[in-house]
């Protein structure tokens, strides 16, 4: 059992964890994730770190309530504990001093994009930030993203704060406007991760993303998490969760994440039903 | 005991395994096989005729005593012949299930020159049931302890062998384990209905009485490199992490939603318990109805193939390339897999596999084989057959042609000497890899192998551990809280 040292809704639905579990904390780097189930009949979950606390030994999580178990999850508070926790899971980002550096995060994909905007920041970089959300509410980490970026643009979709517009359209508009940019990392759902790669695709800057498939163990073990990258099979567990976004097959990628849709609903309507 | 002539011997039939019905079995998860009670057992010990010379013995990766067993149990003293087996065996219950005996030690059994051999699993198996039902598992007494700590790495039957051992030779073991289940292959491969885990949990708890520390959700490797489990605390490892990543065909079409590795359908069937959604959380593709093949020949095919069937599949394949012969797969789950309405597919293979614009699988391209020239590996070599290609309609497709190594702790120890397939390269006696202090055994040595030659290793390094714990001339670290 792993306890929660420490709970918060950062906005609605998406709420920020404190777990204990040294190790990890030791030992993680940006970009990796951890493999979690959370009561005894659980299904294993992967979630990116999204950073941690040497000294009080516990690991932070930024978790969106989609599915039942990530509902599940973001019922439990501070003083409630998990099941398990194993990791760090996959391979650490690759930072290198590139120069401009973009960062973008779209809805909870901000979480996942933080600790490496922290660590591009620590290795010399100029890091510009684009921070996307579907409305004003559901903007999270502006502050950490701030503290840690030379540049910070808020998006949201429909307007209500910062730029109104797609976090696509916000990197079109820093590329046109002759920034010389040298890396992009993308994090966030897939759609808005493909875009970025063809925005980015013609004007040759390279562009990591991170994916998000379905996992079992987290190890290499399954293969359930294999992936299409430059026209040859991956697991993503293991090889990545970061590609080059220009490799991706993001097709298949969200075909594959759609295989339990059926038995997702289900699994919600019972818990749901078990929550009234 | 009355006494009897080896002709009478030779007389007595084998005894028949009681088992489930296979119309009954199918719709359950329940072990097929049901064991022999008393009289069965001690019927069919009678079979064996004491060999002078047995020659059983020497099939046998670990050399069981076993016409003595045998013999105890003629004369019935079960729990004499649960001890004869555990002086060299330590999960007699586990192998007695699932070791291929024929073409160990049965094929040798001179009765079985004239008449089937003695079923010397079956016996074994039933001894070490009833040691468990009647005496309850027993425990050692604890040595004196050594005050050296060992780190086992992978608690399948070769690290939970080692651990076993080690444990009674008086050293400190703690077992790593990276998911949150102990067992390895014998809880997240092996289905129920062929081994019951409470009979693994129960060996593990016998290990736990023993003092041996349990560590799950640790991925060495990642949560700690083995340099730091030796800088740390430990001073040996034995590294026993299996052969746990799996292949593929590389076929087109392999990644559709619906094409699954053994192992992950298997994890999600036995470890996760997707058989029980949505009591249980992890789903599986729902095959109810529904028409899956397998492709391979091992258990790891049988098993798949058998789960795939009590899921409620309509029709459940067995694709093989090579012929029936060449199966690897023990004859007794191939026979049950076709007694359940398994059908076999041999002499054929899938080229691709054909989805919907969803990306779900629905067909699978197929040609026939035929055989050849003998391979590398002695078997005749599968030739495809031009022009014999035909579509299968297909829903799900479960891969079993193999595992690799994985490669978790050989990159993060460069010095610890793997092969090109990936496989720690250990000495055969010892288990002593390239790199001091650390041992290796089971799959990720041998690539995947059985059960009985994971614990086998597991019990050689143990034994190579403690020597070299003994020779080691750094001070035992003073126990924690002493005042010295
Ligand atoms: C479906 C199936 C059916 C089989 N049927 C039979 C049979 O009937 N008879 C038979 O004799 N053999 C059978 N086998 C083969 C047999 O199970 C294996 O040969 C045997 O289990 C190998 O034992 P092991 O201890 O080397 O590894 P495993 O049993 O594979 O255990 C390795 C353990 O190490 C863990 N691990 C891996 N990496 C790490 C890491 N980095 N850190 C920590 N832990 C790690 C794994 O999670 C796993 O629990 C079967 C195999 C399968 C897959
Ligand atoms: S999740 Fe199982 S191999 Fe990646």
């Amino acid at each position: 059992m792993h306890k929660i040292l420490y709970a918060e809704f950062l906005a609605q639905d998406i709420k920020r964890f404190r777990i204990q579990a040294l190790k990890i904390a030791q030992k993680r780097k940006a970009g990796q994730f951890v493999i979690i189930r959370v009561r005894e009949n659980g299904e294993r979950i992967p979630l990116t770190i999204a950073g941690s606390d040497k000294k009080e030994g516990s690991v932070t999580i930024i978790v969106q309530g989609i599915g039942k178990t990530t509902k599940q999850l973001n019922k439990l508070k501070s003083g409630d504990s998990i099941m398990d926790i194993a990791g760090p899971l996959g391979k650490p980002s690759e930072i290198e001093k590139f120069g401009t550096t973009v960062v973008v995060g779209g809805g909870v994909g901000t979480a996942i994009a933080y600790p490496v905007a922290v660590a591009l920041k620590e290795k010399g970089n100029h890091v510009i930030s684009i921070v996307g959300a579907k409305t004003k509410d559901l903007v999270i980490l502006e502050k950490e993203m701030k503290d840690t970026s030379d540049e910070l643009f808020v998006t949201t979709d429909d307007g209500s704060y910062g730029f109104h517009g797609f976090v696509t359209d916000k990197l079109l508009q820093i590329l046109n406007s002759g920034s010389k940019v040298d890396f992009v990392l993308a994090i966030g759902p897939i759609p808005m991760m493909k875009r970025i790669a063809d925005v980015t695709k013609p004007f040759g800057i390279k562009t990591v993303v991170s994916l998000n498939p379905i996992m079992v163990d987290g190890t290499g073990m399954c293969g359930g998490c294999r992936a299409t990258v430059d026209d040859k099979t991956v697991f993503v567990c293991v090889d990545g969760p970061e590609f080059d976004a220009h490799k991706v097959d993001f097709d298949l990628l969200t075909k594959r994440n759609r295989a339990y849709m059926r038995e997702e609903k289900v699994a919600m309507e019972k818990f749901m039903k078990e929550m009234l | 005991m009355q006494k009897i002539s080896n002709k009478d011997r030779m007389k007595i039939p084998r005894q028949q395994m009681p088992e489930q019905e296979p119309l009954a079995r199918v719709a359950n998860f329940l072990e097929v096989n049901l064991g022999f009670d008393a009289e069965l057992a001690k019927t069919e010990a009678m079979r064996c005729l004491q060999c002078p010379k047995p020659k059983c013995i020497e099939g046998c990766p670990v050399q069981i005593k076993i016409p003595e067993f045998i013999l105890l149990i003629s004369q019935g003293d079960f729990l004499g012949a649960a001890k004869k087996i555990k002086e060299d065996n330590m999960l007699p219950a586990i192998c007695g299930r699932v070791c291929p005996q024929e073409e160990q030690c049965e094929v040798l059994c001179v009765t079985g020159k004239k008449n089937p051999p003695v079923s010397i699993g079956r016996l074994e198996r039933f001894v070490a049931d009833y040691e468990r039902e009647v005496a309850g598992l027993s425990v050692p007494e604890p040595k004196p302890r050594t005050g050296r700590k060992v780190a086992v790495v992978g608690s399948g039957p070769a690290g939970l062998s080692c651990a076993g051992d080690l444990i009674q030779m008086g050293h400190a073991v703690t077992v790593f384990e990276a998911l949150h289940e102990l067992g390895g292959v014998l809880v997240y491969g092996i289905p129920e209905f062929r081994l019951p885990k409470t009979i693994v949990k129960g060996e593990i708890e016998n290990l736990s009485k023993l003092g041996v520390e349990f560590v799950t959700n640790a991925v060495i490797g990642m949560t700690d490199t083995i340099d730091e489990l030796l800088e740390n605390e430990y001073d040996a490892v034995f590294i026993a992490t299996g052969a746990g990543l799996p292949y593929f065909m590389n076929i087109p079409g392999e990644n559709l939603i619906g094409v699954y590795s053994s192992n992950e359908f298997l994890t999600r069937v036995n470890l996760m318990k997707a058989y029980r959604f949505p009591e249980f959380d992890q789903p599986i593709i729902d095959v109810k109805g529904k028409n899956v093949i397998v492709v391979g020949g091992g258990n790891t095919a049988m098993d798949a193939v058998r789960t795939s069937k009590r899921l409620g599949a309509k029709n459940a394949y067995i694709m093989y390339r090579r012929s029936e012969t060449e199966m690897p797969a023990r004859i007794e789950e191939v026979h049950h897999a076709k007694e359940e309405g398994i059908e076999f597919r041999i002499l054929t293979a899938p080229v691709e596999f054909i989805g919907d614009e969803n990306g779900w699988l629905n067909g699978a391209k197929c040609i026939k084989m035929e055989l050849g020239e003998p391979d590398s590996s002695g078997r005749r070599r599968p030739v495809p057959m031009a022009g014999s290609e035909y579509i299968l309609d297909i829903d799900v497709a479960i891969i079993a042609v193999g595992n690799g190594s994985n490669p978790l702790i050989s990159q993060t120890t460069p010095d610890i000497n793997v092969n090109k397939r990936g496989n720690i390269i250990a000495d055969e006696n010892t288990c002593a890899t390239s790199k001091k202090g650390v041992y290796a055994g089971g799959d990720i040595v041998s690539g995947g192998a059985t059960v009985i030659l994971a614990m086998g290793a597991g019990r050689k390094a143990a034994k190579a551990i403690d020597e070299y714990l003994k020779s080691l001339d750094v001070p035992v670290n003073q126990p924690a809280g002493s005042n010295a």
